[in-house]
C-alpha cells in the first residue's frame, strides 16, 4: 500500500452472540478505506450492519475478527481521532449548550480559559450563538443536532463519524444542516478533513459524498461502491444526479436472494418487517400510480425514505404481490387480485400465498400441521431459530410471522400470547 | 438559520427580584440551625459516657426540640452514609462484570434481611469498637438506619446505570470522558430522579429504625440514647399519655417540615436531571427552593460547585479514561472467574460451617424447626395484614386517584402517614389491648398493620391516578355497570402496583414483627407466639445463636415468599397488566 488511509477497516467481521449458544453474524470480512479529505457515506437496509460497521471504526466496539487502524495504529479502544454524531443527538440533558460543547475539552484536560474560547467560537460557527445557556431540552431537533455537531468537532478530530443525523429531523431542517455542514468542511481552515456518514437515504449520500458504499443485508458485506463525480452545490434535478440516484436505487431494491444461500429456510430468507395494510397500500399505489412503479419516485413523492419503503417492497415481493427489477415495480396477477378482492377473499389469498412464499410463515404451518392438538408453543419456535437471531431479530421475525398468519387465517395466537393453534 | 425558535428560557429565574429578602430568610434559618447544632454539641459531648445511656430519659416536655434534633442528626448521618455507600457500591457493581454478579445477589439477600433482628450483633460490635463512649451506640443507632435505607437508594442507582441511554454512553466513551467525569456527568445525573425518590421514601421509612433502635435491649442491658424515639419509649413507660401525645405532634411537624425544607425541593430541583422531552414538570414548585433560586446563595453555590468540579477532574484524572473496549467484548479469562469464585465461596462455606457450629453447640438443630413452627404463626400474621390491607385500601386508593380534587387533598396526608413511625402508635394500641384484655396474638396483626399498609394506598393511589383517560371514557361511554367497571378496568389497571405495594408492606411488616410481637406498656408486656417474639427475645437476653436462628429463618422466608410469590406475580403484572 503506498499511501496510508485516515482509517483502514481490515477484513472486519463482527458476530453477535444469538439467544443461545450460537452467533449472528451482522458484518462479514468488511474491507473499507476512509481517506483523508474524502465524504463517505455507507449506505444500506436496516439491519445490513452499517451502524455496526460505523460503532467499529469509532471504536465503540471490538470487531469479532479483523483490524481497524487509525493513522496506522490499531485500536484497542474508542478511536481517538473522531468526533461522532448520533441520531438521537446523545446530549446530556443536564448539562446546557456551552457544558455539553466543553464536555470533550474537559475530558482532555484543558484548561478553563481556553476552554471557553474554544467553545464559544465553535458555538457562533455552527449558528447556536444566544442558546448557551439553553438545556437541550429547550431546543427544536435541528437545534440539538446543531449541539451534537458543535460537541463533536470542538476537540478537532480528523474524521467526523455521522450516525443517521438528519433522520430524526424533519425535511427542511435536515437539508438545511446538510448544506451547513458541506459549506464548513469545504473551508480551507476547517480541522476536520474527513467525514464518515451512514444513512439509508439515498438522495442524502449521492448529495453529501465523494464515494458511496453499499451494504448488502445478512450479514452485512460491501455490495457495490460508487464514486460521485459531481461538482459541489449539487443539484438534486440535474439529471446526472437522477441518474446517480437511480443506480443506488437500483442496487438497494434489486438486492437477489444470496445465492450462496442453500434453498430458502426461515433462517435464509427471514421475513421483512412489513405490515399486511402497509403492503396493502403498496400494491395499490403501484397498481393505480400514473408512471408504473418507479420506487424512487414513488418514494419521493410521497417523501419517504428507502428504509421506509423497502420493507414494504421486500415482503410484497416474497409474497409474489409485487414484482420488482432495476428500481421498477409492476404488480402481478395475484397482487392485483387481492387489492381488488373483497375481505374475506383477500384473506384467504393473502394466507395461501404467506404460507407457500413465506418460510416462516410456511413453517409455523407445517409445524401445526403436524402437531397432535393442532397447538404449539411459541418457545417451540424461538427454539428453532434461535441460533440464526438475536433476541429482538427473533421477535420481530415471530411478530410478523404470526401477523401475516393471523391475517391469511392460517393460525391463532391464544389469549396467553405464548401459544398458536390451527386456523 | 432559519429555525431559530424563542426557547423557555424565562423558565430559569434570572430575576433576581426580592433576591435581598430571600437571602434575609435564609440567613435567619441558617442562623437558627447553627445555634441548634451548637447547644446540641454541648449537651452531647457532656454527658457522652456509657452510664448516662443506661438510665432513663426525663421526659421534660422542654427537652423534646432538644431531642429532636438529636434524632435529626442521626437520621441524616445514616442518611449521608446511605448516598455515599450508594456512590461506591452501585457503580461498583455496574461496572465490574465479576463485582455485579456478586454485589447484586447480595443487595437482594440484604434488602430481604430484618434489619432490627441484627442490632444485638451490631449493638455489641459498635460498643466493643468505643468503649465506655456513648459513640458506640451512636454509631449503632445510626447504623440500623443506614441499613434500612441504603439498600433501596443502591438498586435505584444501579438500576439506571444499567439501563443508561446508548447514545449518551458512547458519547461519554468518545468524549473520552475520565471515569470520575463519566459518574459525575452521567451516571449520577441519569440516576438523580430515582435515587432522590427512593431516598426520601427510605428516610421516611428510617424514623421506624430510629425509634426502635434508640431505647433497647440488648445483652441484658437496657440503652438509651437521647432523642424522639426513646422519649416516647421512656413516656410508654412512665404510663404518661399526653406526653405521648405531644411527642406525636411533634413528629408529625418535623415531617411536615422535613417534606417542605429538605424533599420536596430536592425533587423539584432533581427535575433537572430527567431524560424525556416534557417541557415542563407537572404540578412539582416548592416554596423553598424559589427562595434559595431567588437568593444570592444559589449563584454562589454554583461557582463554588464549579471551581470543585474543576479541582476533582484535575485530582481524579490519574484514574484514567474509560474508553477501553467494554468487557463484553473482551473474551472471558476463565481463570480469573474461577480464582473470583473461589475467593468468594470458601469464606462463605467456611462461615456457614461455623454458624451451624455456634447453633449445634448451643441450642442445637432442632432449633431451626421450633423456629420455623414460630414462623408459621408470623406468616399467618403478615398474610392477614396484606389481605386486610388490600381489602380497605384498594377500593379507598382507587377512588381517591380517579378523583383528582380529592387526591391533591390526600396524597400529602398518606405521604405524610407513611413516613410517620408506626412504633410512635404501639403504646396506645398497647394500653387498649392491657384494659380489654386482648391477646397480643391477634393485636400484633393491627400492630404490624399500623406502618406497613401505606405502600398499598401509596402505590394504588399513584396507579389510579395514572390510569389512562382514554380507558375511563372507554368504560363510561360502553355504560359499563359499577362491578364490571371494577373487574375490566380498575383492577386490573392497578395490579401491577398492588404488587409493588404489597410486597413492600410484607416486607415491612416481617420486620416490624420483631418490635410488634413483644410490646409493653408501664409494667405490663404483652407476648404474642411467633417469630419476631423469638428473636426480640434472644435479642433481650443476648442469646447470640438464637438471634442467628431466628433472623436466618426470618431471611428465608422473606426470600422464599419474594421468589415463589411475588416475583410470579410481578411478571404476570408485567406481562398481562403493563399499560404501555
Amino acid at each position: 500500500m503506498t499511501n496510508q488511509a485516515l482509517i483502514e477497516v481490515d477484513d472486519v467481521t463482527k458476530a453477535f452472540p444469538a439467544q443461545e449458544g450460537g452467533t449472528f453474524t451482522v458484518l462479514d470480512h468488511v474491507d473499507l478505506r476512509l481517506e483523508d479529505g474524502e465524504i463517505l457515506a455507507i449506505l444500506g437496509k436496516s439491519g445490513s450492519g452499517k451502524s455496526t460497521l460505523l460503532r467499529c471504526i469509532a471504536g465503540l466496539i471490538a470487531p469479532s475478527e479483523g483490524t481497524i487502524r487509525y493513522r496506522g495504529a490499531e485500536l484497542a479502544g474508542a478511536n481517538p481521532g473522531v468526533g461522532m454524531v448520533f441520531q438521537t443527538f446523545g446530549l446530556m440533558p443536564w448539562l446546557d449548550v456551552r457544558e455539553n460543547v466543553e464536555l470533550g475539552l474537559r475530558a482532555r484536560g484543558v484548561a478553563r480559559a481556553e476552554r471557553t474560547a474554544r467553545a464559544e467560537e465553535l458555538i457562533d460557527v455552527i449558528g447556536l450563538s444566544g442558546f448557551e445557556n439553553a438545556y437541550p431540552r429547550e431546543l427544536s431537533g435541528g437545534m440539538r443536532q446543531r449541539v451534537g455537531f458543535a460537541r463533536a468537532l470542538v476537540t478537532q478530530p480528523d474524521a467526523l463519524l455521522m450516525d443517521e443525523p438528519f433522520s430524526a429531523l424533519d425535511v427542511l431542517t435536515a437539508e438545511n444542516l446538510r448544506t451547513e455542514i458541506v459549506r464548513l468542511w469545504s473551508e480551507p481552515d476547517f480541522p476536520t478533513k474527513s467525514i464518515c456518514i451512514v444513512t439509508h437515504n439515498i438522495e442524502e449520500a449521492v448529495l453529501l459524498a465523494d464515494r458511496v458504499v453499499v451494504l448488502g443485508s445478512n450479514p452485512g458485506r460491501v455490495r457495490h461502491e460508487t464514486r460521485i463525480d459531481l461538482a459541489r452545490p449539487r443539484e438534486r434535478r440535474s439529471e446526472a444526479f437522477g441518474a446517480y440516484v437511480d443506480e443506488l436505487y437500483a442496487v438497494l431494491t434489486g438486492q437477489p436472494v444470496d445465492p450462496a444461500a442453500p434453498a430458502t429456510s426461515p433462517a435464509s430468507n427471514p421475513l421483512p418487517q412489513a405490515s399486511v395494510g402497509g403492503m396493502a397500500g403498496l400494491v395499490s399505489l403501484v397498481a393505480g400510480g400514473p408512471n408504473g412503479g418507479d420506487l424512487a419516485d414513488l418514494a419521493a413523492s410521497l417523501k419517504f425514505e428507502v428504509d421506509d419503503l423497502l420493507p414494504l417492497v421486500d415482503g410484497a415481493t416474497m409474497l409474489g404481490l409485487l414484482h420488482v427489477d432495476a428500481g421498477q415495480a409492476q404488480v402481478t396477477d395475484d397482487g392485483l387480485a387481492w387489492v381488488r378482492s373483497d375481505i374475506d377473499e383477500g384473506k384467504r389469498l393473502f394466507g395461501r400465498l404467506a404460507a407457500q412464499r413465506a418460510p416462516l410463515v410456511h413453517a409455523i404451518c407445517a409445524a401445526l400441521d403436524s402437531s397432535d392438538e393442532g397447538t404449539l408453543r411459541l418457545d417451540f419456535f424461538r427454539d428453532l431459530l434461535r441460533r440464526s437471531f438475536t433476541r429482538e431479530a427473533l421477535e420481530e421475525q415471530l411478530a410478523t410471522a404470526i401477523d401475516w398468519g393471523r391475517h391469511g387465517e392460517l393460525f391463532d395466537l391464544e389469549p396467553d400470547g405464548e401459544v398458536l393453534s390451527r386456523g | 438559520m432559519t429555525l431559530i425558535t424563542p426557547t423557555g428560557r424565562a423558565a430559569r429565574p434570572t430575576d433576581r427580584t426580592g433576591g435581598v429578602l430571600a437571602d434575609l430568610c435564609i440567613l435567619i434559618v441558617a442562623a437558627a440551625l447553627l445555634w441548634g447544632l451548637v447547644q446540641m454539641g454541648q449537651r452531647a459531648s457532656a454527658p457522652a459516657s456509657m452510664a448516662a445511656a443506661q438510665g432513663t430519659l426525663d421526659t421534660n416536655p422542654w427537652l423534646l426540640p432538644g431531642y429532636t434534633g438529636q434524632s435529626l442528626v442521626r437520621m441524616f448521618a445514616a442518611l449521608a452514609a446511605s448516598v455515599v455507600f450508594t456512590f461506591v457500591y452501585a457503580t461498583a457493581a455496574a461496572r465490574s462484570r465479576r463485582l455485579g454478579a456478586v454485589l447484586i445477589p447480595l443487595l437482594d439477600v440484604l434488602q430481604s434481611v430484618p434489619v432490627l433482628g441484627f442490632l444485638s450483633v451490631t449493638v455489641t460490635f459498635w460498643i466493643a469498637l468505643f468503649p465506655g463512649s456513648r459513640m458506640g451506640l451512636e454509631c449503632a443507632s445510626v447504623f440500623a438506619i443506614f441499613t434500612s435505607q441504603a439498600w433501596n437508594m443502591t438498586f435505584a442507582l444501579h438500576d439506571s446505570m444499567i439501563a443508561q441511554k446508548q447514545d449518551l454512553v458512547e458519547s461519554a466513551r468518545l468524549l473520552r470522558l475520565t471515569r470520575w467525569q463519566r459518574f459525575w456527568t452521567l451516571d449520577l445525573p441519569g440516576g438523580m430522579i430515582p435515587l432522590t425518590w427512593n431516598a426520601m421514601m427510605s428516610f421516611g421509612g428510617g424514623w421506624f429504625f430510629l425509634t426502635a433502635s434508640e431505647a433497647i435491649s440488648v445483652n441484658g442491658h437496657s440503652y438509651v440514647l437521647p432523642g424522639i424515639g426513646s422519649y416516647v419509649a421512656a413516656a410508654s413507660q412512665q404510663r404518661q399519655l399526653g406526653r405521648l401525645c405531644l411527642a406525636i405532634a411533634v413528629m408529625l411537624v418535623t415531617v411536615w417540615l422535613l417534606n417542605a425544607v429538605v424533599w420536596s425541593p430536592l425533587l423539584t430541583w432533581a427535575q433537572k436531571f430527567r431524560l424525556g422531552d416534557t417541557g415542563s414538570s407537572e404540578n412539582s414548585r416548592s416554596v423553598v427552593l424559589d427562595l434559595l433560586r431567588r437568593s444570592h446563595l444559589a449563584a454562589l453555590a454554583t461557582a463554588l460547585g464549579r471551581s470543585l468540579s474543576e479541582v476533582f477532574d484535575t485530582l481524579t484524572r490519574p484514574f484514567g479514561a474509560g474508553t477501553g473496549w467494554p468487557a463484553a467484548a473482551r473474551p472471558r479469562r476463565r481463570v480469573g472467574d474461577i480464582v473470583c469464585a473461589a475467593a468468594i465461596a470458601v469464606p462463605c462455606v467456611w462461615g456457614a460451617l461455623a454458624m451451624v457450629g455456634t447453633v449445634q453447640a448451643g441450642p442445637g438443630l432442632g432449633e431451626f424447626g421450633r423456629a420455623f413452627a414460630l414462623g408459621l404463626a408470623t406468616l399467618g400474621r403478615v398474610v392477614a395484614v396484606i389481605v386486610l390491607g388490600t381489602l380497605i385500601w384498594v377500593p379507598v386508593g382507587a377512588v381517591i386517584g380517579m378523583n383528582t380534587r380529592l387526591r391533591t387533598i390526600a396524597q400529602p396526608i398518606v405521604q405524610m402517614l407513611a413516613s410517620f413511625p408506626a412504633n410512635f402508635l404501639f403504646p396506645f394500641v398497647t394500653l387498649l389491648l392491657v384494659r380489654h384484655h386482648w391477646s397480643l396474638n391477634w393485636g400484633g396483626i393491627v400492630l404490624m398493620a399500623l406502618g406497613s399498609q401505606w405502600y398499598i394506598l401509596f402505590n394504588v393511589i399513584a396507579a389510579a391516578s395514572a390510569m389512562p383517560a382514554d380507558l375511563r371514557e372507554a368504560a363510561t361511554s360502553l355504560g359499563l355497570p359499577r362491578a364490571l367497571r371494577w373487574r375490566t378496568l380498575i383492577l386490573p389497571a392497578i395490579f401491577p402496583a398492588w404488587v409493588t405495594g404489597a410486597l413492600t408492606a410484607a416486607g415491612g411488616a416481617w420486620n416490624a414483627s420483631i418490635v410488634a410481637e413483644v410490646v409493653s406498656y408501664g409494667d405490663t408486656t404483652l407476648r404474642a407466639t411467633g417469630l419476631g417474639a423469638y428473636v426480640a427475645d434472644a435479642t433481650a437476653a443476648g442469646d447470640f445463636p438464637r438471634v442467628l436462628v431466628g433472623v436466618l429463618v426470618m431471611c428465608v422466608y422473606v426470600v422464599g415468599l419474594n421468589r415463589l410469590v411475588w416475583r410470579p406475580l410481578g411478571a404476570l403484572a408485567n406481562r398481562r397488566f403493563s399499560i404501555a
